[in-house]
């Protein structure tokens, strides 16, 4: 790789921590605003003009309380636990593209961090992973409540992403690819997955929720039974990187969810668009363009989704969510699977 | 037995339908709620630029009124201290002296008149027993929270209506 592909790719890098931790910081301020909305009140208003500087209010009150560990707590645990959910949280945006290809100067500038060939697999590895943050934050506490509350995140994560895996694995029968950059192209125009993965995508959906601890399914923190679970003995900061990372979370599955099941950054009549343009070079900039803005407004779409739902829905039961889970999510996956298969070789068979 | 009322229902237990056991059209449905209330009308008053209108027969803190010529009503007849059911009125009397025309209406008036807000229940019998319309609770304004017990002892610097120096002019 030349040193100027190099340097473009650390610029991006930083560029799309930078998105990833803005977006993270105003979900909170959306989340606020969105749930006091739905019940008919203004919500934050104070800091600066609509509030918009609440998150920064909020950071600065979150630095300047007591940063407390239990005298019993195994410290050095206790303090990385919040460290590896934000880590791996932050990871995962790395593969997904954001959009085309830019040409600027003659070069071609692809909008994605790492195009890996196995995104898809990366992904859900680095995502499983989160749930270390959480165990260990859980384990380190010395709390029952607190080791309960792991437990039921670590297994409720470990259920999901069954489900998860597996009606994913619809979507890469019709692709044939794991690397996101291929899905992603495949969907060109209005030729989105969704279309094609209608159950699949319910399912991917309901353990996005799932794996991201959002309510529903949001059992890790039961404040009702478990206090507060994982993060019952957590204050200061810390407990701000617990709750940071979960935003960082929703962000990342919903551009995966864009990227998988909504043509990620295509949108309809995109070649209308392109042949509009005479200068070939100025046309596929002004896609490209066009196109990372769709992409975001979809993820906005799915974020402003995750806090719609979270501000309807009770919490489920925890024998509830395992049945859910096992003896229902997981078989319909697997119906999923055999039917695209099933009409995968039917085509092939008739065409 | 007999029932008490006609409105009992006999409760029946019947099996759900697919439709419901999906859940996903009873989530459907209940999105559609909430965001029917994203649009509402908001029922909050940002207080310190706006404030909440109150009934005219609100009774909040108490006045101690002037007459047209600016002098004090009050006449410390103690009346509105013997109605009080909470004794959050005290005063002492005094005479006027010449020259003091101006300040006092009849010949006695209150040399202090003292009113406990810890103790006053806002029950408005003062208001009702003064013979001289001397005293009134106001509908638009409330004693305030302080940090200190005797800052709720409102003296005649608190109470008495301040004089209308723009109608004098």
């Amino acid at each position: 790789m030349e040193s100027v592909d190099l340097i473009y790719k650390g610029i991006f890098i930083l560029v799309i921590f930078g998105i990833t931790l803005l977006i993270a910081t105003y979900s909170t301020y959306f989340e606020r605003k969105i749930a006091a909305f739905i019940q008919d009140r203004v919500g934050p208003n104070r800091a600066g003009p609509f509030g918009l500087l609440q998150p920064l209010a909020d950071a600065g009150k979150l630095f300047f309380k007591e940063e407390f560990i239990p005298a019993k707590a195994n410290k050095a645990l206790f303090i990385i636990g919040p460290g590896i959910a934000m880590l791996v949280a932050t990871m995962s945006s790395a593969v997904i593209p954001f959009g085309d290809m830019l040409i600027v100067g003659g070069r071609e500038i692809w909008l994605q961090a790492i195009d890996v060939n196995i995104g898809v697999l990366y992904v859900f590895g680095i995502v499983s992973l989160g749930v270390y943050g959480l165990m260990i934050g859980g384990w380190a506490s010395n709390n029952k409540f607190s080791l309960l509350g792991a437990i039921r995140a670590a297994s409720q994560n470990i259920s999901y992403e069954l489900a998860m895996g597996l009606s994913l694995i619809a979507v890469l029968m019709m692709t044939g690819s794991l690397s996101l950059r291929e899905i992603a192209e495949q969907q060109q125009g209005f030729n989105w997955n969704i279309w094609y993965q209608p159950l699949g995508f319910i399912i991917f959906l309901v353990c996005a929720f799932a794996e991201t601890n959002r309510t529903p399914f949001d059992l890790p923190e039961s404040e009702a039974e478990l206090i507060g679970g994982y993060h019952t003995e957590y204050g200061s900061m810390k407990l701000g990187m617990y709750l940071f990372a979960e935003y960082i979370n929703i962000f990342v599955v919903s551009a995966v969810m864009s990227t998988l099941y909504f043509g990620a950054y295509n949108f309809p009549f995109m070649e209308n668009l392109r042949s509009a343009i005479s200068d070939p070079v100025l046309a596929n900039n002004v896609v490209t363009m066009v196109g990372v803005a769709v992409m975001f407004a979809k993820i906005f779409a799915f974020i402003f989704f995750f806090m719609w739902v979270r501000w309807t829905l009770p919490r489920f039961r925890y024998d509830q969510l395992m049945k859910l889970g096992w003896q229902i999510l997981i078989p319909l996956a697997i119906l999923n699977m055999v039917l695209t298969g099933g009409a995968i070789l039917l085509k092939d068979y008739l065409f | 037995m007999e029932p008490l009322s006609n409105r009992s229902k006999k409760v029946q237990k019947r099996e759900m339908t697919f439709a419901e056991r999906a859940y996903l059209p009873a989530i459907a449905q209940g999105l559609g709620i909430t965001l029917k209330h994203f649009f509402k009308k908001k029922a909050t008053i940002n207080y310190p630029e706006q404030t909440r209108e109150r009934s005219d027969i609100w009774r909040g803190l108490h006045v101690l009124k002037r007459d047209e010529n600016g002098a004090e009503r009050c006449t410390a007849c103690g009346l509105c201290a013997v109605a009080c059911p909470a004794e959050a009125i005290t005063m002492i009397a005094g005479e006027r002296k010449a020259g003091e025309e101006h300040l006092y209406r009849e010949e006695k008036y209150a040399v202090t008149y003292e009113i406990n807000m810890l103790r006053c229940i806002f029950c408005g019998m003062c208001e009702e027993a003064c013979p001289k319309a001397a005293i009134f609770l106001q509908d638009d304004k409330l004693a305030p929270a302080r940090y200190e017990r005797d800052e709720f002892i409102y003296g005649k610097d608190r109470l008495v209506e301040p004089l209308k120096t723009t109608e004098t002019k």
